[in-house]
């Protein structure tokens, strides 16, 4: 299925959030996930299944400044 | 208080904008802006508004001013190599506009200081390196109810957004705990380009002056990102989160600590380095 993921359009096999960043080998920890405009929490990311036409965003921390 | 001679031909440009005038120039002038940091988005940040005439301007930093700082941190010269971030700063501010107030802390903001120095200025912007500072500087600025602009880079990336404490989404109901030490590179160990850093620290004073001057759409519930590769602005939608652990409706934070980052054995620089 497709979906859109920072903005971009991308296929996806991942049935979850959980599943989604597994595959793109992010680290749950290093990012903050909204599925359509809302926040889901880390303790839920394997139970929000993925849909076709989803919008996904992923927050990184920037720790930067100095 | 009138403006002289001087201050109407140096802020003319300013004051020949409508929605600026006399009258925002004014407001400026009495705006008290607490700038944490010295270094990338800190130069920035405190030379504009030094430009800008703000009334009065606090700096922290505890570092001294080496070597591989100059890269970015427009704010240092060559020959201030040594020196405390927070004096090389001040003399450029005073240098640039000797009507600007300024007051240095050569410190690190900690759970102890926090609120007091920030009892002094009207807003805060965060040009911190760290996720501790930065956490705290979130909490600090919901207890003191001050509103934050919040900025981070990293390589060629940016990110800013403005917190109006208890009204708006903060840093933590976004990142509601400090993500473990080691698994976000930091620019010393990712490196970071160093015009990045003047683009968003520009940002942040730019949204800073327009909540001083009460103009313009203020950069609350949105995430403003920058991709310096693709040269793409994006903007993402935040809402104020109800389980936030500060803002929301049953806090776990309910007073200033200094936030601790748990250790991790995950180094993305590695797993970066094994991917290629
Ligand atoms: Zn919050």
């Amino acid at each position: 299925m497709f979906v859109k993921i920072n903005g971009k359009k991308e296929e996806t096999q991942a049935e979850t959030l959980d599943a989604l960043l597994k595959s793109k080998d992010i680290e749950p920890q290093m990012v903050s996930v909204e599925l359509n405009n809302a926040l889901i929490a880390r303790t839920d990311l394997a139970d929000s299944p993925l849909k076709e036409g989803d919008a996904i965003e992923l927050l990184f921390f920037m720790g930067g400044g100095i | 208080m009138a403006f002289t001679e001087e201050q109407l031909v140096r802020y003319s440009r300013h004051i020949i904008l409508s929605e600026v005038g006399g009258k925002g120039q004014k407001k400026i002038g009495k705006a008290r802006v607490l700038v944490i940091g010295a270094g990338g988005l800190g130069s920035p940040i405190a030379l504009y508004l030094a430009a800008a005439g703000i009334g009065k301007m606090g700096i922290i930093d505890a570092d001294t001013v080496d070597l591989t700082n100059l890269q970015r941190q427009i704010v240092h010269h060559t020959k201030d190599v040594g020196r405390p971030k927070v004096d090389s700063a001040a003399e450029k501010i005073k240098d640039l506009n000797p009507d600007v107030e300024v007051v240095t802390y050569q410190k690190y903001l900690d759970a102890e200081n926090a609120l007091e120095i920030y009892a002094d200025y009207d807003y805060v912007i965060d040009g911190t390196d760290n996720f501790p500072a930065k956490f705290l500087i979130n909490d600090a600025a919901f207890f003191s109810k001050k509103p934050l602009i919040h900025g981070g880079i990293l390589r060629f990336d940016g990110q800013l957004f403005t917190i109006i404490p208890g009204e708006s989404a903060c840093y933590r109901c976004i990142f509601p705990e400090l993500p473990p030490q080691g698994i976000v590179p930091s620019c010393q160990e990712a490196g970071v380009l160093g015009a990045l850093a003047g683009l968003i620290g520009t940002l942040q004073a730019t949204e800073v002056i327009k909540l001083i001057l009460g103009i313009g759409n203020p950069l609350t519930n949105r995430i403003l990102t920058y991709h310096g590769l693709e040269t793409l602005f994006r903007e993402i939608k935040i809402k104020k989160s109800p389980d936030c652990p500060l803002c929301g409706s049953n806090p776990s934070i309910t007073e200033l600590t200094m936030p601790v980052q748990e250790v991790c054995d995950f180094n993305p620089l590695e797993a970066e380095k094994k991917d290629q």
